[in-house]
């Protein structure tokens, strides 16, 4: 029981955890065991806290034997090292905070904390979230645990690999056009982006800030509704976070999709997708309607322009955000004689190719003469994609795409063509730019094993619609687990 | 959108400008790079233009707005300390910076 309980849910894990019949400590060392045996091959974490996720499970048990414990009391979760973790080294995976220690924790960090959740480790990412394979880390990439020669994803790599090899019960990541639903995918487990200001940002490092937003990763639907409910809600501390009440999402969950109009969007079965992809996705739905479920065909005809929409929002945002790393009052500072050069060597060390190639792209689409023609067209554009579904949900409760066009591609195979890399984003990155909850689950294999991520997509705050039907569809059966290779 | 004579949308001059307004000191190998990456965006994102947005207003944000107004009290704590351990340089309860009037 004990070596193996790394691999239960949260959901076994907390019955267990209240029976008695499991310690957090034994829980948490079941984990670092597994995370001292499978790192050397993956790199999904940039940092491991051993004696603080025993400090923490000791004081987990305590609060567990007194018998009022909160959801996550004991549960050991990985954490995207883009949250600020008050005391632990908090990098963005990038070399300009190599050494940053935050003094304060994220809003959901504190919230996590609170209820006596385990803290494992800092999980690998691309660096300031920028990238679709966790190949833009400085602190090298993270291997998928289903075929350790191809890209778990990102930018949340880290945390989808390390559900997924089960060195931990759950994780948390950000997701600003896929970063949580795309490795979620590649790796094979679930991965919901909630609805923009459902989850505080406070203390996550920002990249696009009208696009980021704060979620979990889980091995079942259930456990991502157990998580996200004590994610969400609101915070004085981030004015963009949603006053709404916060759903018992787990209670919704009630294997019931009888007379769910289910969209199809034709623009998401395009050329050049894998067929297996389009296969597992197709029999998915196939799999909704032997529910009960009925599928309508939608349109969603501005799909094609989301990526390029994306590149010049998110990129004209990052530049603003990012102008903050300037070697003055954290983060790594290159001496120079005078101001402007300390700022520009500091800069031009510190940041990696991608995230300089985007504060560039940013830059000039918010440089006079240029504003009107890049930044300001993309933003209309932002208003014609989300109403295209505005529209199609008039039609239907719920739509299902693929998450990615591909499995997990090979690592270094899209490094050297940022374009090609950015297009693994086109079936997610809208789903951003219209604030929409988007999540990932498996639905399938590929003939060389690898898995197949169905996308659920929600209108605005319809969360539980979109659990619902995850956890429906994955409590039938349809799909069955399969071990990695780690 | 613009292009020089030759057709292209950006050239090294403009790289060098922009690379100054970011603050970013890039290699000579480095700006070669970003020229034909940006080229290449540039042309991509271009399919924008194939779109009449005319008569359509632009999306800053999207979601809900949560409390925008809170109480005027003071909720940092006084932490100096834990602030100034990540700074490159520091004295006393100061950030030190090079000399910025000559």
């Amino acid at each position: 029981m004990t070596t193996d309980a790394c691999k239960l849910t949260i959901a076994q894990a907390q019955h267990l955890l209240r029976s008695r019949e499991l310690s957090a400590t034994e829980l948490t060392r079941a984990c670092l065991d597994r995370i001292s045996a499978v790192e050397p091959r993956l790199n999904a974490f940039i940092t491991i806290c051993h004696e603080q996720a025993l400090a923490q499970a000791r004081d987990a048990e305590r609060r567990l034997a007194q018998g009022d414990a909160p959801a996550l009391c004991g549960i050991p979760l990985a954490i995207k090292d883009i949250y600020a973790t008050r005391g632990v080294r908090t990098t963005c995976a990038s070399k300009i905070l190599e050494n940053f220690v935050p003094p304060y924790d994220a809003t959901v960090i504190a919230r996590l904390r609170a209820e006596g959740a385990v803290f494992l480790g800092k999980a690998n990412l691309d660096e300031f979230a920028m990238g679709s394979s966790t190949e833009n880390s400085a602190f090298g990439p993270t291997r998928n645990p289903c075929d350790l020669q191809r890209v778990a994803g990102g930018s949340s790599g880290g945390s989808a690999a390390a559900v997924a090899a089960d060195e931990c019960l759950g994780a948390l990541g950000t997701d600003t056009g896929g970063s949580i639903r795309e490795p979620a995918a590649f790796c094979g487990v679930v991965g919901i982006k909630p609805t923009y200001s459902r989850v505080s940002r406070f203390g996550i490092i920002a990249y696009a800030s009208s696009l980021d937003q704060v979620g979990p990763f889980a091995k079942t639907v259930r456990d991502a509704a157990i998580l996200l409910r004590s994610l969400a809600g609101a915070d004085p501390a981030d004015s963009t976070c949603s006053t709404r009440p916060v759903p018992d999402y787990e209670r919704a969950l009630n294997g019931e999709v009888k007379g769910l109009r289910i969209g199809v969007p034709k623009e998401y079965f395009v050329e050049g997708m894998q067929p297996e992809v389009e296969g597992a996705v197709r029999a998915a739905l196939r799999h909704y309607e032997s529910m009960g479920a009925t599928t309508v065909e939608v349109s969603l005809p501005h799909t094609d322009y989301a990526i390029a929409a994306y590149y010049l929002i998110a990129t004209a945002e990052a530049s603003a955000n990012l102008e903050r790393y300037d070697g003055i009052r954290y983060g790594l500072r290159v001496e120079a004689d005078n101001l402007t050069d300390l700022y520009r060597r500091s800069r031009g060390r510190g940041f990696g190719a991608e995230v300089k190639r985007r504060i560039m792209l940013g830059t000039f689409a918010l440089s006079t003469g240029y504003y009107d023609a890049y930044y300001l067209k993309a933003q209309k554009v932002r208003t014609l994609i989300k109403r295209d579904f505005d529209q199609a949900f008039a039609r239907c409760d719920l739509i299902v795409t693929p998450t990615a066009p591909t499995t997990a591609f090979r690592l270094g195979e899209k490094m050297s063509d940022p374009l090609q890399m950015y297009l693994s984003d086109i079936f997610t990155i809208s789903v951003n730019l219209a604030g929409l909850p988007g999540m990932a689950l498996p639905c399938g294999y590929d003939r060389q094993g690898m898995p197949i991520g169905l996308q659920l997509i929600g209108p605005a705050f319809g969360e539980e619609t979109v659990l619902r039907a995850g956890d429906a569809y994955e409590r039938s059966g349809a799909v069955t687990r399969r071990p990695t290779v780690v | 959108m613009a292009t020089d004579k030759r057709g292209n949308k950006i050239n090294l001059e403009q790289v060098r400008h922009i690379a100054l307004l970011a603050r970013l000191e890039l290699t000579a190998e480095e700006e070669q790079r970003m020229l034909g990456d940006l080229e290449e965006m540039l042309e991509y994102v271009d399919k924008l233009n194939q779109l009449d947005t005319g008569a359509v207003e632009p999306t800053a944000q999207v979601g809900e707005i949560g409390a925008a107004m809170r109480e005027d009290t003071v909720t940092n704590r006084e932490d100096p300390a834990s602030i100034l351990a990540n700074a490159p340089a520091a004295r006393e309860q100061m950030f030190k910076v090079p000399k910025i009037i000559e």
